[in-house]
């Protein structure tokens, strides 16, 4: 089905730029940056063809005065991806997620969805639409009428706008409630209404900003499936800003970890997890243990004896790392990479145990089962293939 | 000291402090009551109470000159509001939106309070010389309902800012983000969004302008031309001739439409969180 762009007031600068650039790029540029436009048609959100554009970030710098928050940070996100933004507060995550959104501009780098540069148009020309951190739904206006607010402001007509609406809250399980006021509604309801008021535009990308940090654990964890097959389900891009790590895990497709304004590792969850960059992203990702370790030719120290690390590194003085449940408790001494210690603390935790054992109050997990008690001496095996050598 | 020992103590009160507390509530109100007591008091002269009468009230009905009065007062601050509710709230959204530098930010504010802390006599003075200086350039200007308007609109503005831009403080900007990322342009997303949440602001601001002016002397007094006496200017006058019942029932009438006014406010003013 043929849709039709009315391209008056986009950024006519741009147009000119690519106006060499062949058919296909002019093509990519209206879907990219025509919004404000009323498209008509029967088509659903599922079946949409703006279903997943790419998302490319250039080397953007943003600066508030004296503070750096993004440093030349560049990205791309492929159509129909579900990546995550992860990094602790003040780490340049949501201004990154501003940026792309429209809501900041960047002071240099660009931003192109869909292959369309759009780094100098305004939000509400950006096809892209946001959920953001506490939702800000209006106050003032019904659940049907926040959701319809993005069509209406396009001035969709009124049919199309029953039937969007009617299918979204269809599909966030929200039919009962259209007529209900804002303030009548439960965390859980009012997450769905800025999910259900984002995703009626059909954006090229959503965006979502800790939107469920409002939540509570046991619904975080539902709503976090949800979200997922959600994005399965339609094949959008999604570019979620989390600083939680779990949540980072289950949903996404890869993760970019960020700190201080740079984006120091992304890859898929388990290559993120397993190989994290450096010591901080294996900190931040899961628990693990850092082992102090210096090298002299072709041999690595530590403090618990010689070990070798699955890829030899490259300092001179950093840290060995192995996640708790990567080590291996044996009854003999291993071939390799053994230590000897002895059981200083075992906490129960129901599915398995937290066995802290010296040297090195190394952290292992074990299973109920295993019978350990505080005292025993016991053989630790750090196999070399998960033994991660790092640097800060 | 256990809890058991220590919550007695601290509900009772001390018998100074209830003292303190009901003398200061005479202080303030026994005027305001003595006035009203006197507004309904049948005799003409002197304090002593002759018993209860509504005459003062009813002659007040026939006296021209005060119905012309309350009609100035009026429409000077029906005007003088509607017009400084529109100014106040412009600036109001200009203060707050406008992406200032932080230092100019601080200097913009100031500019919109020091019009609420200047002394009234200094605020007349200077408006007057300001007409008289427009008198002298273009001529024609008289001193009249005109200039008492301008006038009032003048320190009327700051209020309305105030009270406005307060109210968009605490909105916040994410909604209008929210709007702005649906699509909304500057101008939908005011008309949509942001004036109908700050509305109960714009309605306070109107009603503390309107107050103001409403009870308004010393800027009035140096504004107004011989064809626009308002209330308080006529009370004052009426006083130099002394003291007569009527003028309390006029009094009792202003005060009570202000205080209905403030109180009207108030509901106004509560948070949005409140509400």
């Amino acid at each position: 089905m043929e849709r039709q762009y009315d391209l008056s007031g986009v950024a006519a600068p741009a147009l000119g730029a690519l106006a060499s650039a062949g058919d296909a790029a002019t093509l990519q540029l209206e879907r990219g940056a025509a919004k404000g436009v009323v498209v008509a048609g029967e088509r659903t959100l599922a079946d949409d063809d703006s279903a997943g554009c790419d998302l490319a970030v250039n080397g953007v710098t943003k600066r508030f005065g004296p503070v750096t928050a993004l440093d030349d940070v560049s990205l791309k996100v492929r159509s129909g991806e579900f990546v995550t933004l992860l990094g602790p507060s003040g780490c340049g995550k949501t201004t990154l997620l501003r940026i792309v959104a429209g809501l900041e501009l960047a002071d240099h780098g660009r931003v192109a969805v869909g292959g369309a540069d759009v780094t100098r148009i305004p939000a509400n020309r950006r096809p892209v639409n946001t959920v953001f951190q506490n939702y800000a739904l209006f106050p003032h206006l019904n659940v049907y009428e926040n959701i319809a607010y993005g069509l209406r402001a396009r001035k969709f007509p009124a049919p199309e706008v029953d039937r969007r609406v009617g299918e979204v809250l269809e599909m966030l399980h929200l039919e009962e409630m259209p007529k209900r006021r804002i303030t009548q509604l439960s965390g859980g309801q009012k997450q769905r209404v800025a999910l259900a008021r984002a995703l009626v535009n059909h954006p090229d990308v959503l965006l979502l900003d800790e939107p469920m940090s409002a939540l509570d654990a046991k619904l975080r964890a539902e709503v976090q499936l949800e979200l997922r097959r959600l994005q399965r389900q339609l094949g959008k891009t999604f570019i979620l800003v989390t600083h939680d790590q779990n949540e980072a895990m289950t949903v996404s497709d890869r993760i970019f970890v960020m700190r201080e304004a740079r984006i120091v590792q992304s890859g898929p969850p388990a290559e993120v997890y397993d190989r994290p960059a450096n010591r901080f992203v294996a900190e931040f990702l899961g628990t693990t243990n850092l082992i102090n370790a210096w090298r002299t030719n072709g041999t690595v120290h530590t403090e618990l004896g010689n070990l070798v690390p699955r890829a030899h590194p490259q300092w001179e003085k950093g840290f060995l790392s192995i996640r708790p449940e990567q080590i291996i408790v044996r009854s003999a001494k291993p071939s390799s990479n053994g230590i000897r210690a002895i059981i200083s603390e075992v906490i129960y935790r129901g599915d398995h145990l937290d066995v802290y054992v010296q040297p090195g109050n190394l952290h292992v997990r074990g299973l109920p089962r295993a019978g350990m008690k505080p005292g025993e001496q016991i053989w630790l095996e750090l196999p070399a293939r998960q033994l991660e050598a790092l640097g800060e | 000291m256990s809890r058991a020992e220590a919550a007695p103590r601290v509900r009772r009160s001390h018998w100074l402090l209830s003292t303190i507390a009901g003398a200061t509530m005479v202080f303030l109100y026994l005027p305001l009551v003595a006035v009203a007591a006197m507004s309904v008091n049948a005799a003409r002269f002197g304090v002593a109470w002759k018993g209860f009468s509504l005459r003062w009230y009813a002659q007040l009905l026939h006296n021209q000159v005060v119905l012309q009065a309350a009609l100035n007062t009026l429409i000077l601050a029906a005007v003088s509001t509607a017009i400084s509710t529109v100014l106040g709230t412009l600036l109001a959204i200009g203060l707050e939106r406008f992406p200032w530098p932080r230092w100019m930010r601080r200097i913009v504010d100031a500019v919109v309070y020091v019009p609420v802390v200047t002394p009234d006599i200094v605020f007349a003075v200077g408006m007057l010389l300001a007409f008289e200086a427009v008198r002298q350039a273009m001529g024609g200007l008289r001193l009249g309902l005109a200039t008492m308007i301008v006038a009032h609109v003048t320190f009327q503005i700051s209020f309305v800012a105030l009270v406005v831009g307060s109210r968009l403080a605490t909105l916040g900007r994410s909604v209008e983000e929210a709007a702005r990322d649906l699509y909304a342009d500057t101008w939908h997303s005011l008309r949509t969004i942001t004036l109908p949440l700050i509305a109960p602001g714009i309605v306070a601001g109107a009603m503390l302008a309107f107050t103001l002016s409403l009870d308004d002397f010393v800027i009035s007094f140096f504004t107004s031309g011989p064809s626009s006496v308002t209330l308080p200017l006529y009370i004052y006058g009426s006083l130099r001739r002394g003291v007569s019942p009527d003028i309390h029932a006029l009094s009792t009438i202003v005060f009570l439409v202000t205080v209905t006014l403030v109180l009207g406010l108030q509901l106004f003013t509560r948070s949005p969180k409140e509400e």
